[in-house]
This record gives C-alpha cells, sequence and structure tokens, in this order.
C-alpha cells in the first residue's frame, strides 16, 4: 500500500517549569526563558504514524513551524524513523494564534506534495488549544477525525478509528485524504534510535547550505541536517498577511497577576490533637456526614 | 429580521437530549445580550429535536435556527461545522459561543477558519468591554478571560477586527441559571444544505461507559497532586475520599503522568467543581488548578512548602508530609 504521511510536531514550552519571568510585556510566551520539550501527544501522533508505515509501508514526514531551535524536535523525529523532516522558520511566522499557526503548517503541506494522512498531536500543552488541527482540515479542506485514541483498520482505502467522548466512544470510519488528532491514550510512544542516533551522528560535519534566505542550520552536523528542509514564508507560497501577528484575529488585550487575596484562613498543626479537632468541627457543622 | 449582532450558542445534544454545558453557555450569553441589549440565539444541529429546543427557552434563548436531517442524527465534522457555518454566515452574531467539549473543540476551530476569527479556548470569564487598536476604539466587544500560562497570570484575549468573536467553555465553569417554564423559545427551522459529498465520515458504532468518576455531583473531593502521586499517597488519598464518600480528583501533571485518569482532573482544562469541600493534598495551587476549585465552600490544603500558593485560598492549612497528614486525618474521622 504505502500511505503519504505528515506529522506535525511542536516544540513546547514544558508547562510544569514556568516561572513569572515567562511571559513578555505585549503577553506573549517568553520562549528563551523557558526549558523546551516535544509536544508529548505529537509523539504519540509520530508512533502512530510509525506504527502504519511498519505494518503496510509508506512514508513519514514531519513539519513543525516555529523558531531555530524547534529543529530540535525535528531530528527527534528522524531518529525515531521518521523519512524527512521539514522546519518552516521565519520571522514573519512570529505571533501566530492558532489561525495564523494553521494557515502557514496548510501552505507547508501542499508543497509537500500528495499526502493520504495528516496526524496531528489533539492540543499542546503550552494552550490546551487543540485547535490547530482542525484548522488545517477545513483550510486543505479534509476531512478529519478528532480526539483518536486508537486506530483499529487501515488499508488502501480506508482508516477506522476509536475516538474517545464524554460518555464512552465511537467508531469512525473515513476514506483518505483525512487528518487524524491523536490523544496519549493511542499508543506508547518508542524511544529515539541509538543506531538512527549514531549514523546520523558519524557521517562528516561539513557546511550545508540551506537553500532560502537566513540559513539556521548551516552550521549544524551535516547528516541530519540534509535530511531536515527550512522553509520560509516564499518557499511555502504564503501570503505574508496571512502570517504571524499580521495573520492572528486574537490580541492579547491585557495580562494581570493575580493577587491571591487571602481568605480567613486557620492554620492546623500537623498532630493527632489538632486533625482530630478539625475533623469532629467538620462534622459538627455538618460538612462531613 | 433585526441588523443588531446578536449573541449566539452552539447547541450540543448527545443521543437527543440537549447537553447541560449548553444550558450553562445560555446562561452567561443572557448577562452578554442584556449588556448590549441584543438577543440571545441559538444554532442547534441533528435530528427530531424540536420537542428537546422548547428548554433552550426556559434558559432565555430568544430564537433557535434549526437544521434537521436524518443524516446530522449522530455527530461528525464537516456536516456540522458547514451548518454551523451556513446559519452564522446568515444571521451575522456578534458573538458565538461553543462548550469546550469534544463536539465544540471538533466544530470550534474548523468554523473559525473558514470565517477567519478569533477563537479563545477554555475560557473561564466573558465580559464586555472596549479595546484600542493605535487610534481605534472598540466598544461593546466580547473579552476572553482566561489563565495563561507563566505563574498566577489572566490573559484578556480580544478579537475586534474579525467577526463574530467567538470563545469555547469547559462545562461546569458558568453557573446554570435557574429555568423559568414561562419562556419560550422561537424555533426557526433551517433547510439543510449539505450534499452527500460532506458526509464523509461513517459512525460505525457508538458506545457509551458510564463514568468511573462524577467530580462534578460530588460534594466531597479529596485531591491528589504531583506532591501525592506516588501509589501509596494516592490510596491514601482514595481511602479518604471513601472514607468521606466523597470522589478523588487529582492535577494535571497526575493524568499527564499517567497515575489517573483524565476523568479525575480538576482545573481549567479539567472539570470545575463547587463542592462543600475540597482536600488539596501536595497541590501547589497553580492558576489552572484554582480556576476549577476555588468556589469550594470549605478548602483544606496540605502541603510541605508553607509558601505554596494553595494555602492562600485554603480555610484550613496544614503544613506537612502529605502521607503522615493523610493517616492521621483518616484515624481521626474514623474516630469522629
Ligand atoms: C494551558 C494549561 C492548562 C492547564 N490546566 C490545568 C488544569 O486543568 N488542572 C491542573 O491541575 N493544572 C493545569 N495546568 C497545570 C498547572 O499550571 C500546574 O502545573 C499544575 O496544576 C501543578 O500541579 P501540582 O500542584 O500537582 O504539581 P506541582 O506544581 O509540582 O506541586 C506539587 C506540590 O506538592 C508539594 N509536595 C511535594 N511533596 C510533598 C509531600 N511529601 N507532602 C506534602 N506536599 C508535598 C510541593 O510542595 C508542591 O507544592 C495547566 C497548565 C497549562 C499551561
Ligand atoms: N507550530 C506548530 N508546528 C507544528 N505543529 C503544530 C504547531 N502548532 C500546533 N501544531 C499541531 O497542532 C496540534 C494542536 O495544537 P494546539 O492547537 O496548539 O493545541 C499539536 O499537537 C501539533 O500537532
Amino acid at each position: 500500500m504505502g500511505l503519504r504521511m505528515i506529522v506535525t510536531v511542536k516544540q513546547v514550552p514544558d508547562t510544569h517549569n514556568v516561572t513569572g519571568e515567562a511571559m513578555k510585556e505585549d503577553g506573549t510566551v517568553n520562549r528563551a526563558a523557558l526549558p523546551t520539550i516535544f509536544n508529548p501527544e505529537d509523539l504519540n501522533a509520530l508512533e502512530e504514524a510509525l506504527k502504519i508505515k511498519e505494518r503496510a509501508g509508506g512514508h513519514v514526514t514531519c513539519i513543525s513551524m516555529g523558531p531555530p531551535n524547534a529543529v530540535e524536535v525535528l531530528k527527534e523525529c528522524l531518529y525515531r524513523g521518521a523519512d524527512d523532516a521539514i522546519l518552516v522558520s521565519d520571522r514573519r511566522f512570529a505571533g501566530a494564534d492558532t489561525l495564523a499557526t494553521s494557515y502557514a503548517l496548510k501552505c507547508a503541506i501542499e508543497q509537500t506534495g500528495d499526502y493520504d494522512l495528516i496526524l496531528c498531536g489533539r492540543q499542546a500543552i503550552d494552550g490546551d488549544t487543540a485547535q490547530v488541527g482542525p484548522q488545517i482540515a477545513e483550510k486543505l479542506e479534509i476531512n478529519q477525525l478528532t480526539c483518536i485514541s486508537s486506530v483499529t483498520e487501515i488499508n488502501d482505502e480506508s482508516i477506522t478509528a476509536k475516538r474517545s467522548v464524554e460518555d464512552g466512544y465511537e467508531i469512525v470510519k473515513s476514506g483518505f485524504p483525512v487528518l487524524l488528532t491523536i490523544t496519549a491514550s493511542a499508543n506508547e510512544p518508542r524511544s529515539a534510535n541509538a543506531k538512527k542516533v549514531m549514523t546520523y551522528k558519524n557521517i562528516g560535519k561539513e557546511i550545508c547550505n540551506s537553500s532560502y534566505g537566513e540559513s539556521y542550520l548551516a552550521t549544524e552536523n551535516c547528516s541530519i541536517l540534509s535530511h531536515i528542509k527550512e522553509w520560509n514564508v516564499e518557499s511555502i507560497k504564503a501570503d505574508p498577511v496571512q502570517c504571524g501577528l499580521s495573520g492572528s484575529p486574537t490580541k492579547v488585550k491585557k495580562i494581570q497577576s493575580v493577587v491571591l487575596s487571602g481568605c480567613e484562613s486557620r492554620q492546623i498543626a500537623n498532630s493527632e490533637s489538632e486533625i482530630n479537632a478539625l475533623m469532629n468541627e467538620l462534622v459538627s457543622e455538618n460538612i462531613i456526614g | 429580521m433585526s441588523k443588531q449582532k446578536n449573541v449566539m450558542v452552539f447547541i450540543e445534544s448527545r443521543a437527543g437530549k440537549i447537553a447541560e454545558v449548553s444550558l450553562e453557555l445560555l446562561g452567561a450569553a443572557t448577562d452578554l445580550a442584556e449588556q448590549l441589549g441584543v438577543q440571545v440565539e441559538a444554532v442547534a444541529v441533528g435530528h427530531n429535536l424540536t420537542d428537546e429546543l422548547a428548554v433552550l427557552g426556559h434558559h432565555g434563548c430568544q430564537r433557535v435556527y434549526y437544521t434537521d436531517d436524518a443524516r446530522l442524527a449522530h455527530f461528525t465534522s464537516i456536516p456540522y461545522a458547514k451548518t454551523v457555518i451556513n446559519t452564522i454566515k446568515a444571521h451575522n452574531p456578534g458573538i458565538v459561543l461553543f462548550g469546550a467539549t469534544t463536539m465544540g473543540r471538533d466544530v470550534a476551530p474548523r468554523v473559525a477558519s473558514a470565517l477567519k476569527c478569533g477563537l479563545t479556548a477554555d475560557c473561564t470569564d466573558l465580559q464586555i468591554g472596549e479595546h484600542k487598536i493605535k487610534d481605534k476604539i472598540y466598544k461593546n466587544i466580547l473579552l476572553q478571560i482566561r489563565p495563561a500560562f507563566g505563574g498566577n497570570i489572566i490573559a484578556t484575549i480580544v478579537s475586534p477586527e474579525s467577526m463574530p468573536s467567538m470563545a469555547t467553555v469547559r462545562e461546569g465553569v458558568m453557573k446554570m441559571a435557574a429555568p423559568n417554564p414561562g419562556l419560550t423559545v422561537e424555533v426557526v427551522n433551517q433547510a439543510c444544505q449539505l450534499s452527500d459529498d460532506d458526509f464523509l465520515t461513517e459512525v460505525l458504532e457508538v458506545i457509551s461507559e458510564e463514568k468511573a468518576v462524577n467530580l462534578k455531583a460530588a460534594q466531597i473531593i479529596v485531591s491528589a497532586g504531583m506532591g501525592a502521586s506516588d501509589p501509596e499517597a494516592i490510596e491514601l488519598a482514595r481511602e479518604l475520599a471513601h472514607a468521606l464518600c466523597g470522589e478523588l480528583g487529582c492535577s494535571r501533571p497526575v493524568v499527564d503522568s499517567g497515575i489517573l485518569d483524565k476523568d479525575h482532573q480538576v482545573g481549567q482544562t479539567g472539570i470545575t467543581v463547587r463542592p462543600n469541600l475540597y482536600i488539596a493534598c501536595g497541590i501547589s495551587g497553580q492558576i489552572q488548578h484554582r480556576a476549577g476549585m476555588s468556589e469550594a465552600k470549605r478548602i483544606i490544603a496540605i502541603n510541605k512548602d508553607p509558601h505554596a500558593p494553595i494555602f492562600a485560598i485554603a480555610h484550613y492549612g496544614i503544613v506537612g508530609d502529605v502521607k503522615d497528614v493523610l493517616n492521621k486525618m483518616i484515624k481521626a474521622y474514623r474516630k469522629a
């Protein structure tokens, strides 16, 4: 068979470790101040694509839009078995909300040629919006299956999957092309393949030249970077007005620090007598039965 | 029809029943519409729902645009999104609200993408206000308020240059107003404009599973955070919850680490709860967590760090090791 698959992956700030310095004055995130990780559910999306490829053959292209540093998640994709990777990076993409992000990714996907299956993470942990996947599907005018917790069947014509919903699940089927958003319960992502890491790392360290304007990649290890394309606004034939801040209808009006107004709070010592007294009090006030 | 920019709510139905979140949103929409001096409208999509729609009136909805078709009986993405897009284009609401459910989060982004308008996810508050861009003042626009990451920060988001302004809100965030059976809703039937080519998803099976926990209805919640996430501490939290006839909740990283199921998560992107008693065990009290529990009538916080932000909103604070304190509480309750 051989499906042409695209996986969108995002480098995200590790939201476990955010501090107050993480926001800039204009209300956007100061990514420089934060450690970054591979968005967890994008690893599940990649894993699902790799599993499909192992079962039935195919080709997996990973795409990420982000600053030069986002190349790190693309390397991770190659270490796990993706065939190639594209970094969509340009200052003019900066400040994009989900609409402008999905526009840029849609343009990039169109430049890759034909595709059967697009896999996204259900949501990125920095905003939990879960909007980019469906917005890409709408812009490409293709079908979508969201919140997929497992792929149950796949053949030349169609894909069947389990979709988690509030009160249970449903089994849904769609032909190609279709976009899926994958949840964490879909699979257990593999770790990087040591052999692949070595192969990519050991071949020469010459300088490669990127064909597009300012290159972020030129000084890096060539063997892996020759598998990563770098695309800017022109390479994906995007309308610059629809990219970045100018293509983003949502604006941050203000950012407010919340002052915790202390409620009437009582300190209870960690001793048997005080905890006994507290439980008795809650019982007598009918808070607990 | 009037030219005013009304407030519209996307009505979600599951198995022929109107979802609670839609009724909650009608309450929020009524507040917004009153401030704007406009009407509350709704868009409903489905099959054989006409009788069910009466309840929308009781919750303040004046008019519902309803598209009925046998092919719409069960949710699928493109048919629902296209129908909502057509309805918005025909009636030009100024604001559209969706529940942040799997259905709302599937449809709303497609609608926003097609209309090139802004969409803010998981709002915890909605207000009306104004916004200035350069010299232009936009009056009476929707302020979409949600916690932002980066500490105790609340962001106000606006999208004044595109129409409509759209937001999703989690179930339970807006309090449902008491229904007024005296109020009626005008049902405006819309012709289904879909072709068979729009139906690209086949729904083979629909299986309902009862939720393991019903946090929203629980009067007592014992919640475990990362400071109470080892198996022994989780068991103690569960034991106390059971002893008190309550439920076990948790913070998001406990779900992310695969320790408890998502149905247990309290917070901005989890469940909003208003129990009589909330016992936060090893939870630091970040704003996204507080957004889901700060309205509990009583809060007990157990944390080994005396400066943890959770103490600022707790009625009772216990500084100490979570297992130690839970053991004492279980023992004390058995005695009490
Ligand atoms: C877009 C977005 C949405 C989010 N939505 C949610 C949400 O819905 N719900 C949610 O909860 N979070 C949410 N978060 C995450 C939130 O910002 C915090 O990261 C999270 O609430 C922290 O969880 P925690 O308090 O359990 O862990 P931590 O912040 O790691 O805190 C652990 C606490 O345990 C204490 N502790 C450790 N060991 C012990 C011990 N032995 N005894 C006693 N105390 C101990 C520590 O002092 C600390 O205060 C969201 C984040 C983002 C970016
Ligand atoms: N900048 C980006 N580059 C690549 N993929 C992205 C980007 N932003 C979002 N995505 C994809 O869209 C999914 C949902 O993101 P979000 O709407 O931000 O929650 C993610 O899991 C990714 O698969």
